[in-house]
């Protein structure tokens, strides 16, 4: 009860923080200070609340989770990759994007597209993609705020009201705050993450009897020696995973942050330091969640790896709810909380658990980007924001985000979590095969609507056509079943998590052909006139 | 595209590529710091090779002309 009490000062704070930053935007009523905070965040915002708007639940929850059950694989596979392309990415990307906002007034990717490339439909095709891609990951949060509010409190807060209580607070300080009040929390949020990982390390690595101690255990048995290396993956599909933070820039809440900087020179400070914050939250969370497997004086533990040990084992198929039993139980996503149940004391598990639930709950900077889309892409676009005026245009985006919020607590009140976190995992590649199209619109003259509209829905197909595959086929459970194969070279594989392709991860085909199709189409077809082309990379 | 871009573009490619380190793969050796595997802590080097490279990059490498430095109102 202590944990809920914490959490409960957490959500009063970023509450007030909302109220704050709603006062703090004066009587600008534009649609620029409201979605973008006027294009005015200064460098410390910038650093702390892009990264904590880019790294959700999955940073501190499910990295554990995912060590704990596959080894220390998961900070090359996840962590690494993405310390060197994000930054990347923001440096090459997230700049131009930066100056075309800047230049041209624009408050959406979509925008830029549209005017770069003089199109109207395929603008609007673009924002129904990206809409439909972003939707799992708010209802993950929104799910995953109810689960974690509820093992906090023991279960004293049932599953509805926690959900509930996480989507008022979150559509309050999105609806008064907007994008400042949104990034402030945001930076809170990603502040108490890092203090939550140093103090988490400290108490757990005492409890354990110190790392060395934990890790020579895991060493001794023969079960667990594996978790110390990478032998759990295959080298093909961590090389795929290299290809997933390519998503990081097509996210939308990611591109329309970018053009929230007041300067170009806060991206300086953000792509050195980056990495190092990805160190301090992702080495923790990843060593915690392997050396977890050495406590198993916790119950929970042991049953975790009893489930884990019958899904491994070659013999016999288990029935589809055995199987999904068996699935949850295994599962190491609750793992950080068992840990700072067992070693402790209450009160610090409380003070961590807001920091846990700071983690679950980034839906937020997704729900307002959604609505900025909505308003600048579809609202504005087609006319209501000139009839109207830009009142009723912010009025419309607060509307959507209650509207967003609360459909999307009714559908996590009735649908089971797992069915988004398959479609979120999907969209992780769907957003990193759309990752081209930036490329093109920023960088190639050449570029045509037409080549973006053929990667589109390409995209469009291939999320859908993955969708359908794992929903029509049974999860495999030891090595991978073969559907199609070519000779010995088996094409298309069901995982026990997913799909391969010819043994690597779909986004990895998806990004490279969606690539592909842009360049080709774009070669044949007509290009936007010299004019605009001008506009953006002057004369040539 | 100048002799510098293509040096760091090079140099860029070369650490992607240093992210697949297989000779690490099966091995948990040597314990550095006496607890963390090779292949984790090989990793969280990589990591901030990649912030170093990255300041490189932001020296050698700033898209500047971008830049439209005006000032727009009080930061947040």
């Amino acid at each position: 009860m202590t944990a809920a009490l914490f959490v409960g000062l957490y959500l009063a704070a970023v509450l007030y923080i909302g109220v704050f930053a709603f006062r703090r935007g004066g009587a600008d009523q534009s649609a620029e200070n409201f979605f973008l905070a006027g294009r005015s965040i200064g460098g410390f915002v910038f650093l702390f609340s892009l990264f904590g708007t880019h790294m959700t639940a999955f940073a501190i929850l499910g990295s554990s989770g995912h060590a704990f059950s596959n080894g220390i694989v998961t900070y090359g596979l996840m962590a690494s990759s993405s310390a060197l392309v994000v930054p990347l990415l923001l440096l090459t990307l997230g700049t131009r994007l930066w100056s075309a906002g800047r230049r041209f007034g624009h408050l959406t990717p979509v925008q830029i597209f549209r005017d770069r490339w003089e199109c109207n439909h395929t603008g609007t095709v673009i924002f129904l993609l990206q809409a439909a891609l972003l939707l799992p990951y708010i209802l993950i949060g929104m799910i995953g705020g109810g689960t974690v509010l509820r093992t906090l409190s023991g279960g004293m807060i049932p599953y509805w009201a926690g959900s509930g209580l996480v989507a008022v607070v979150i559509m309050s300080y999105v609806i008064f705050g907007g994008m400042r009040g949104t990034a402030w929390v945001n930076t809170f949020q990603t502040l108490l993450f890092l203090t939550f990982g140093a103090v988490a390390v400290v108490v757990i690595g005492r409890g354990m009897g110190g790392f060395e101690q934990a890790v020579s255990s895991m060493l001794a048995d023969p079960s667990l020696a594996g978790l110390l290396t990478r032998e759990r993956v295959p080298p093909s599909v961590f090389f795929s995973y290299a290809f997933l933070p390519l998503s990081a820039i097509a996210f939308p809440h990611v591109s329309i942050f970018c053009m929230t900087a007041r300067r170009m020179r806060q991206f300086k400070w953000t792509v050195i330091l980056y990495p190092v914050c990805i160190l301090l939250i992702w080495l923790p969370c990843v060593f915690l969640g392997v050396t977890a497997n050495s406590a198993r004086e916790i119950p929970r533990i042991r049953d975790k790896q009893a489930a884990r040990a019958l899904l491994a084992s070659p013999e016999g198929r288990l029935p589809p709810e055995a199987l999904a039993q068996s699935r949850a139980q295994a599962s190491g996503d609750d793992v950080l909380v068992v840990l700072l149940d067992h070693f402790a004391p209450a009160w610090l598990a409380g003070l961590l658990g807001a920091g846990i639930m700071a983690a679950v709950m980034a839906s937020d900077s997704q729900i307002l980007a959604l609505s900025t889309m909505f308003t600048e892409d579809i609202f504005a676009w087609y006319g209501h924001a000139e009839r109207y005026g830009a009142r009723a245009q912010i009025a419309t985006g607060r509307l959507f985000v209650f509207a967003v919020t609360a459909t999307a607590y009714l559908i996590a009140l009735r649908v089971p979590a797992g069915i988004f976190e398959l479609a979120g995992q999907y969209a992780f590649a769907g957003f990193s095969a759309l990752t081209p199209l930036f490329v093109g619109a920023l960088y190639w003259r050449g570029s045509t609507k037409y080549g973006a509209l053929a990667s589109v829905v390409w995209v469009m197909a291939a999320v859908a056509g993955i969708a359908w595959f794992q929903a029509a086929t049974p999860a495999s459970k030891g090595p991978p079943a073969a559907y199609f194969s070519l000779g010995e070279l088996a094409l298309l594989q069901r995982t026990a998590t997913g799909t391969a392709i010819a043994g690597y991860l779909p986004v990895l085909p998806m990004t490279l052909i969606s690539a592909l199709l842009f360049w080709l189409v774009s070669l044949v077809t007509p290009k936007p006139s010299k004019a605009t082309v001008e506009r953006y990379f002057g004369p040539g | 595209m100048d002799a510098r871009s293509v040096i760091l573009a090079a140099c860029t490619l070369i650490l992607f590529a240093l992210h697949q380190d297989f000779w690490n793969w099966r091995t948990v050796y040597p314990l550095v710091f006496g607890f963390l595997p090779i292949g984790l802590a090989y990793h969280a080097a990589y990591t901030l090779a990649a912030a170093a490279w990255l300041a490189v990059l932001v020296k050698w490498a700033w898209p500047a002309h971008l830049e439209e430095d005006r000032q727009r109102g009080p930061e947040a």
